[in-house]
């Protein structure tokens, strides 16, 4: 099937506004004989259901924790973005537009993120509106923040805890509607296949966490906005529950994947401190706003702060690299995640790490509270030279950014960050790559439609700060409301769709036959056991940066756990309770098939773009010796992957990125 | 560390349940709690029993997933914290350690350690919005300013996790700071006034059928509050409430 992204013609920025005018629309007395399925409630799938709800569609929506407000969406830190240009700083829509496209690496497609950039700024009319609150100057209005990667201070926030406040901006729209009957909830529910009828999208199958019941569902749209699949490194940000299962699933009934090693390695994360970790905790990118990035200059300082006779906060500035400054002056500390990622891989592995794995770096706040500290002692008229007034005054003004980023710091790593530099490392944080979809986010299989993380479409090859919360809100309050009525206005004589059919039966049955396959099969290892195997492979040789080498032994080891796993893999219990070693097991079964996948994509892109570096695609020599060197005469396309049976036999289509509005160049942050 | 764990098994929500002992060692002082759960786990898993169930999800203090009652406290020993921001260094090597659900007749317990707090969401189905449609036709974002004190107290009161803590913690099972700080994020913005005599009385009102008891004032809700939400939200629910049975 060729791939057609069904961009409209015209001016790019007249794309929208013409697309909207045209559409099919759906009368709002037939509305009511459409029933729509959103799983995932973070700030996709939550705003989706809750805006399909008010226009009068059924909305089932479902998530697998015990509560819609609990997707991981609550957990973004920094902020989101808009081109309000409060700040008057020279933002536009076009300048959000082509830093996104420019952070994304040239491998996004163009129209989509113009229309995102051009909804950017009804979001926040939107969540203001909803009471969400942002934060705010002394004047009362609304105060941004700059992120990494641009120019301008663009980013809504609150604290650091921008996306709880949206997720519950939206999961209050949801309550309304649950509220009204237009939302039928369906907590502690796990998607476990889609069913499709006559080639269209029309229901799923779905397990009951609490009592193992597997149910059908129909509809005559089925939306899927169940984020990304970071977990399959098993180290990440993402929680514990997240996972690539329903989109896995829809790939495997005929949604392509497209872009599957496009991961983002979020640069401020706190770092691996043993075998027994579970996750691994962020620490927003805005503390890069304040905080400065740095490593000893000489090993025998790094051996000192190892061995802990020196203490950090004494080395001398001469003695420091602040190896960001001194590569990208243009940009320093705030360069994109990858750039920024890649710098402190590049330190490390060069053995100048500072904590006792060596795979640590300094973020250090210290000149910020001193620069905070002179400024509120002058506007107060207190005296500017008394050192521990200013460190007090501050501290105060840090603690009032970022106090709750600060207090998790503390309580993992039982450091003080307001008088020790924090100790940092990259993390698998995001993954841009996700199911194809065209303009409307329609997959490839008609009705099923992909928003959020866990489509591929806005983000290109890395994902600049605080764009998620933007893409996921876009998505749901904004873009899928108008483009899902063009497909539905066919269906307002269809009639509800019955579940007794052959399809919703065969569906069931193969579901059933998996999850009773785990609990009978007699194995010899945990489902966990399994998960940490993968995530090594995946960390060691698809992770910061690949070769060919490492790509082709994952292919073939992951292939080989597989096999293992589905030999070997022990599941106590039975299906019908409340079991969450099962739940695993097949999420984990899906993982080994993406992982796989994933390394085959990034073999076969053979450029270094964006979060997909390649050992073998540097610049040689010049101004830009070193840094990634991206291929678009051979590779500006999107690869979207067909499933046919094994990963490894997983069919190519190229969508070919067009860009007419941009030109593409080689990013440069010095 | 070497440590002793007394954990409520309970199959199901019909089962009677029974508290269990388990021993786990080398468990190192950089652990969550939780991490030193998933090794109890794995351990029991390999012994082909059936591992402790406990909710948790984002293991980074936001998702309010977490629960747990650890040695007769609500998110155990620490302040300020969930349970998986607890960690280790908080016990002591040979310590014996109780682990039981929340515990309340509006959360029913589901199995082991998890319980149903649905009862929140039913509270915030009655009420808990602003009816604003998403269509983004609002007005600009900059034409409501806010007083900064006002928007900041709305966004202390708006960062509760919906944890349930301060509903273990209370000896009554009260659920006022939860509907507290839910009411008061909206009743400090000028967005949350269109609607707030009708919001107040009927979150009040479905708190009062889920089950939850009244507040009696003891603040033991506001001392395991894991976000620090304060009694005040409580005090001003009740003006609040009073003002619109008033208003009527």
């Amino acid at each position: 099937m060729a791939l057609d992204s069904k961009i409209p013609q015209g001016p790019i920025a007249d794309k929208w506004t013409n697309y909207k005018n045209h559409i099919d629309l759906v009368n709002p007395a037939n509305k009511r004989n459409i029933d729509v399925i959103v799983v995932g409630t973070g700030l996709a799938g939550g705003s989706a259901a809750a805006t399909l709800a008010e226009l009068g569609y059924n909305v089932k929506a479902f998530c697998f924790q015990d509560s819609p407000r609990r997707a991981h969406s609550i957990a973004a830190q920094g902020g989101i973005n808009a081109a309000k240009n409060y700040q008057g700083d020279g933002d536009s829509t076009y300048r959000l537009f082509y830093d996104t496209v420019k952070g994304g690496d040239y491998r996004s497609r163009e129209a989509n993120v113009y229309r995102l950039a051009e909804v950017s700024a009804n979001i926040i009319d939107q969540c203001v509106a909803q009471g969400v609150p942002f934060a705010r100057e002394y004047g009362g209005l609304l105060d941004n923040r700059s992120f990494g990667g641009v120019l301008v201070s663009r980013t809504f926030y609150a604290a650091g805890q921008t996306g709880q406040q949206l997720l519950l901006g939206a999961y209050s729209a949801m309550n309304r509607q649950i509220g009204r009957g237009k939302i039928k909830m369906y907590n502690r529910h796990e998607m476990l296949d889609v069913v499709k009828v006559g080639g269209k999208a029309r229901g799923i199958i779905t397990r009951n966490l609490i009592t193992g019941e597997i149910e059908r569902h129909s509809a005559h749209a089925v939306i899927l906005g169940t984020g990304g699949y970071g977990n399959v490194f098993f180290l990440s940000t993402n929680a514990m529950g997240s996972n690539v299962t329903a989109a896995w699933k829809a790939h495997k009934r005929g949604a392509y994947f497209a872009n599957p090693c496009y991961t983002q390695i979020h640069p401020t994360c706190i770092p691996v401190s043993g075998d027994h970790q579970s996750k691994l905790t962020l620490m927003s990118e805005s503390l890069r706003n304040d905080g400065r990035i740095w490593v000893p200059k000489h090993m025998k300082d790094v051996e000192a702060i190892r061995n802990r006779t020196l203490m950090p906060k004494d080395l001398a500035e001469a003695d420091r690299d602040y190896y960001l400054e001194r590569r990208y002056p243009a940009f320093g500390n705030l360069v994109p995640r990858d750039v920024a990622s890649r710098a402190a891989k590049e330190r490390c592995d060069a053995g100048f790490g500072v904590n006792a794995t060596g795979e640590a770096v300094f973020l250090d706040f210290a000149s910020a509270i001193q620069r905070y500290g002179k400024e509120t002692a002058h506007v107060k008229g207190l005296d500017e030279n008394d050192a521990a007034l200013v460190k007090t005054l501050g501290q105060e003004v840090i603690k009032n950014k970022y106090g709750n980023l600060f207090q998790m710091y503390e309580k993992i790593v039982d450091q003080d960050p307001y008088n020790t530099p924090m100790m940092i490392y990259p993390a698998v944080h995001y993954t841009m790559g996700g199911i194809w979809v065209d303009y409307n986010l329609m997959t490839t299989v008609p009705g099923l439609y992909c928003i959020g993380e866990a489509n591929f479409s806005d983000h290109g090859a890395n994902r600049l700060g605080a764009s998620a919360l933007m893409q996921g809100l876009a998505d749901g309050y904004f873009v899928l409301p108008y483009t899902i009525g063009d497909y539905l206005s066919d269906d307002i004589r269809t009639g509800t769709i019955p579940t007794d059919s052959k399809e919703f039966e065969d569906a069931e049955n193969e579901v059933r036959k998996t999850l009773n396959f785990f609990v009978t099969n007699e194995g010899k290892h945990s489902v966990d056991y399994f998960h940490k195997k993968l995530g090594k492979i995946m960390w060691n040789k698809v992770g910061m940066a690949r070769n060919v080498k490492g790509l082709t032994e994952a292919i073939s080891e992951i292939k080989e756990l597989r096999a293992e796993f589905w030999k070997d893999v022990k599941v106590p219990g039975t299906n019908e309770e409340y079991n969450e070693e099962l739940a695993k097991a097949g999420r984990v079964a899906d993982f080994l098939e993406l992982g796989e996948l994933f390394a085959k994509d990034a073999l076969d892109r053979e450029e270094s773009c964006g979060g997909h570096f390649r050992e073998d695609a540097v610049e040689l020599d010049g101004e830009q010796k070193g840094e990634a060197k991206r291929d678009d005469e051979n590779f500006a396309y999107v690869s979207a992957w067909e499933y046919k049976g094994e990963p490894s036999d997983a069919v190519l289509h190229k969508e070919q990125l067009e860009f007419k509005d941009i030109e593409l160049k080689q990013r440069s942050y010095k | 560390m070497n440590l002793t764990l007394k954990i409520w098994r309970q199959k199901n929500a019909s089962d009677k349940g029974s508290m269990v002992d388990y021993k786990v060692s080398d468990i190192s002082p950089d652990m969550s709690f939780l991490e030193m759960l998933d090794v109890l786990n794995e351990q029991l898993v390999n012994k082909d029993e059936e591992p402790v169930a406990f909710d948790h999800d984002c293991r980074e203090g936001i998702c309010g997933m977490c629960s747990l009652y650890i040695n007769g406290e609500a998110h155990g020993p620490d302040r300020g914290i969930t349970t998986c921001q607890l960690h280790m260094r908080m016990f002591k090597d040979g310590d014996t350690i109780t682990i039981e659900p929340f515990r309340a007749t509006a959360f029913p317990v589901i199995k082991d350690l998890i319980v149903d707090r649905t009862s929140f969401d039913r509270i915030q189905h009655a009420g808990g919005f602003i009816s604003v449609n998403t269509s983004g036709n609002t007005i600009d974002a900059n034409a409501i300013p806010i007083n900064k004190h006002d928007a900041d107290t709305a966004f202390e009161a708006a960062t509760c996790i919906g944890c349930g803590a301060c509903v273990a913690s209370c000896k009554n099972s009260s659920a006022m700071l939860f509907v507290g700080a839910k009411v008061s994020q909206f009743a400090l913005l000028p967005q949350g006034q269109v609607e707030a005599t009708d919001r107040v009385l009927n979150m009040v009102k479905q708190m009062d059928e889920e089950g939850f008891g009244n507040c009696t004032n003891t603040g033991a809700c506001e001392v395991e509050c894991p976000k620090g939400i304060s009694l005040e939200n409580i005090a001003r629910m009740n003006r609040e409430y009073l003002k619109a049975s008033l208003k009527g």
